[in-house]
């Protein structure tokens, strides 16, 4: 029931993310795989800039993890991954794989985790244009 | 006492340098370190937000600060 939280700057191995939650007691694992886009708002993006301050982003992902148990205490398994540094177009960014008895919770479970994390885990994205770069969600 | 604040994304950008260290007399509180920063660096005042972690959990205002804390300024985060 330990949850496998990682903040890495390596490729994220997808398949090894589902094998770690991968338990005889469930019946459905569900994965988010974020991945980088071409554009953001219309405008054409060329590479992404991941930074993370990593023992806080555990310590809060390690919160959004035990929210999730406490939502859905059916919650058997749970491993989030999360990339920093220079992303490519394509690159994973982020995966996040719960696996729980029956599938209506592992959707519910996933996706409360991935919306939490986007508000509470501290990792910050620069995108990178044709002409310049920006912090995104900085400025009003 | 001087106090240690480390800088992450844009706040690093604007302050230029990953550490800034304030010399005393420090800001003892949350909402002190926020003023002091804005007055010294106005375009932070110009982000969305910005919390400040003590010991790696989101700090309210009136939060005590120590020098042996680990400090930090959190623009708006955006993960995923």
């Amino acid at each position: 029931m330990t949850p496998h939280l990682a903040i890495t700057d390596q490729p994220i191995d997808i398949a090894a993310a589902l094998a770690a939650v991968q338990t005889d007691t469930a019946g459905a694992v569900n994965s988010f795989i974020g991945t980088v886009r071409n554009q953001s708002g219309g405008r054409p993006v060329r590479r992404l800039h991941y930074e993370s301050y990593d023992s806080m982003a555990l310590t809060q992902l390690g919160h959004v993890v035990a929210q999730a148990y406490e939502k859905w205490p059916m919650l058997q398994e749970v491993a989030v991954v999360h990339r920093k540094g220079t992303l490519e177009l394509g690159d994973v960014a982020v995966v996040v794989a719960v696996a729980t008895p029956h599938r209506a919770e592992s959707f519910a479970a996933c996706q409360f985790i991935i919306d939490t994390l986007k508000q509470v885990v501290t990792i910050w994205k620069r995108e990178e244009y044709e002409d310049g770069t920006e912090w995104v969600a900085a400025h009003p | 006492m001087s106090l240690k604040v480390a800088l992450f994304g844009i706040t690093r950008d604007i302050v230029g340098t990953s550490v800034i260290e304030l010399p005393a007399p420090a800001p003892t509180t949350v909402a002190e370190l926020l003023a002091e920063m804005r007055r010294q660096y106005p375009a932070l005042g110009e982000l969305r937000s910005c919390a400040v972690a003590v010991n790696n959990e989101y700090a309210s205002a009136d939060t005590p600060l120590h020098t042996v804390d680990e400090i930090a300024l959190i623009p708006p985060v955006a993960g995923g």
